[in-house]
């Protein structure tokens, strides 16, 4: 029996590189801040500081993220990997990150904002009806937002499991309160919160318990110190595959996939509409940078074992999250399915984790999957600012009914709203395809032609729902009383106009950004 | 005493916790169950940092105390606006989100 001994020589000051971490130290001082600027900021200027704040820190992040470009090495003492995939997903998440604060602080659509007056107070009480009488807003929300942001950056950088759990539980808990503070339809709202943090924590805890099972094999959380430990083969085989599964269920639950989708639909339809689109795009992102980093560097020698397992989820989620979504009349819903669907077409990229390019050395199942996080999360962020213009006397109209012939209303918003469910389907010339053909060719590459058959037939069937929603917006006869289209102001545009440019410039012209994702493909071990 | 008797021990109070987050309707007993699990974690943390010889899974064991403590302020929180809107704490209740 070890014993363990405490002496003074055992203990060494750890090296911390600042310059490395500048993205996130950026992220969480400005988060503070914010909470400086709630507490003694006086109500009439908050929300415009707290916006700017915000905005200005996450555009400074993406600049030192910037800097950092073709770093590859670990910091703190190798609890951080700052590589190309990490400044890759880095760089992703900040430039999502803007236009969803932009749609979360739009004042317009709502008097007083999306978000309720006071998270505290009981929905339908004299309280509320005081508080959004007098305009007195909190605003939280930024602060909330921008420590779930870095979370979010430091979820696919960490080089070790304690760090990844941190990181993990730092994202989520600012969004599962995210989730509960809509100003309309509060209950939904606070019902969409309990869920998401109930089965969140259930989640993190499988998570953490697959941790505890892998340090009792490996006698470390660092995964270059688990990948060592598997190749020896020295440890006990069940704590290895055991511990590995109940770490798959933690990722895969954040991933949203199949089976461990349930929440999704519920939470995304229950939460606030610009916070969902934050949550659907910039965790989705940061969960598949984890799932990727964790099976590619801390378990790549048990590739054989875990292969067939992602095989079969990817299937899974293809099919449930597209068979599903037909049967769905919310949009917001419909959505969620969606996402599901589009995260069994990332798995599928996935799968080819050993497939390099002979010429430039790129792994062509991470270059594939970091594009299509990009380009997925833009359109997403767009397609859930949209559903925040269709409004009827009770808020969001998110009825599939009451979108009919929403064409004869405004044209624009229609079209715009087709640019986004094409994109989502996988047609040329919008970002879905380009990102679409990146994966399944990368699987075709890597051996998994089956799953790329499956993944092509569950696109034409997703194609079938979202194709609905166009024949019904531009093809059906408005009903009299039905919802209208509201004129955002400047925020909510800036949002809809930048992700519908981004979907049409990587259809259209998607070199560069191909380019930087099979430079920034290699992980550091 | 064998180390590894903890690690049972430790599983089976895993189990329990989530035999509890899935039996139990409370959202209150609900979120306890789930406080269980991660204490049962920790216990085995700490087995296995005794069986390894290193520090490591005792140090983790300080880590998941922290987020846990977090983790009560967010959801009890998020149970108390939900008790207070609805008068009740039942996870039944919350069913106005389906299909």
């Amino acid at each position: 029996m070890n014993v363990v001994t405490l002496s003074a020589a055992t203990f060494q000051t750890p090296s911390v590189e600042y310059r490395q971490l500048l993205p996130m130290l950026i992220v969480f001082g400005v988060a503070l801040l914010g909470v400086l600027v709630e507490a003694f900021m006086g109500r009439t200027a908050r929300q415009h500081v707290q916006l700017v704040l915000a905005v200005g820190g996450l555009v400074a992040a993406f600049v030192a993220v910037v800097g950092l470009a073709g770093h590859y090495g670990v910091a703190v003492m190798g609890a951080v990997a700052i590589d190309g995939p990490a400044l890759f997903l880095q760089g992703t998440i900040l430039v999502l990150a803007v236009p969803a604060v932009l749609a979360m602080a739009e004042p317009s659509l709502d008097r007083g904002g999306v978000f309720t007056s006071a998270g505290s107070s009981v929905p339908g009480s004299e309280h509320e009806r005081v508080l959004t009488a007098t305009g007195v807003t909190q605003t939280e929300v930024f602060p909330l937002t921008m420590f779930a942001i870095g979370g979010m950056l430091l979820f696919p950088a960490a080089n070790d499991l304690l760090t990844m759990f941190v990181a993990l539980e730092v994202l989520s808990l600012p969004l599962y309160l995210l989730c509960g503070l809509s100003r309309r339809r509060r209950l939904l709202s606070q019902e969409a919160s309990l869920k998401y943090f109930l089965l969140g924590a259930f989640s993190s805890a499988f998570f953490l318990y697959g941790i505890a099972l892998l340090y009792g094999y490996a006698g470390t959380v660092r995964l270059s110190g688990i990948a060592a430990a598997v190749s020896n083969g020295s440890g006990s085989d069940t704590l290895l595959v055991v511990g590995t599964a109940l770490l798959a269920v933690g990722l895969l639950f954040k991933v949203g996939a199949a089976p461990f989708h349930s929440w999704t639909p519920d939470v995304y339809q229950g939460a606030p509409t610009p916070v969902t689109g934050f949550m659907a795009a910039c965790t989705k992102v940061a969960a598949f940078g984890a799932l990727m980093r964790v099976f590619y560097v801390g378990l790549g020698g048990l590739v054989w074992e875990w292969q067939p397992l992602i095989w079969a989820i990817a299937i899974l989620t293809m099919v449930v999250g597209s068979v599903i979504a037909i049967t769905q009349t919310d949009v917001k819903r419909m959505l969620a399915y969606s996402s599901i669907a589009h995260a069994g077409f990332i798995l599928t990229g996935m799968v080819a984790t050993d497939t390099v390019d002979a010429r430039t050395g790129e792994i062509l199942g991470v270059s594939s999957v970091l594009f299509y996080l990009l380009a997925y999360g833009f359109t997403t962020i767009g397609a859930f600012a949209v559903v925040t213009l269709v409004r009827d006397a009770g808020g969001e109209a998110t009825h599939l009914s009451q979108w009919a012939g929403l064409a004869k209303r405004s044209p624009l918003v229609a079209a715009v709203f087709t640019l986004f469910l094409a994109a989502f389907a996988g047609i040329p010339l919008t970002s879905g395809f380009t990102g679409k053909f990146a994966v399944f060719s990368a699987a075709i590459a890597g051996g998994a032609t089956p799953l790329v058959i499956v993944g092509v037939v569950m696109s034409a069937v997703a194609a079938f729902f979202y194709f609905r929603v166009v024949v019904l917006m531009f093809f059906s006869a408005p009903a009299p009383d039905g919802p209208a289209v509201a004129v955002p102001s400047a925020l909510t545009t800036m949002t809809i106009a930048l992700s519908a440019g981004v979907t049409v410039l990587l259809g259209v012209w998607p070199t560069q950004v191909l380019d930087l994702a099979a430079q920034a493909s290699q992980f550091v071990r | 005493m064998n180390p590894m008797n903890y690690v049972y021990l430790s599983a089976l109070l895993f189990s329990i916790g989530a035999a509890g987050v899935l039996l139990r309707r409370n959202a209150i007993v609900v979120f306890m169950s789930v406080e269980l699990m991660l204490n049962a974690t920790n216990l085995t943390f700490v087995a296995f940092a005794r069986m390894h010889g290193n520090l490591d899974g005792q140090v983790i064991a300080f880590f998941v105390m922290v987020v846990a403590a977090a983790e009560v302020v967010v959801g009890l929180a998020i149970i108390m606006t939900i008790f207070r809107a609805r008068r009740s704490a039942s996870v039944d209740g919350a069913n106005l989100l389906k299909y």
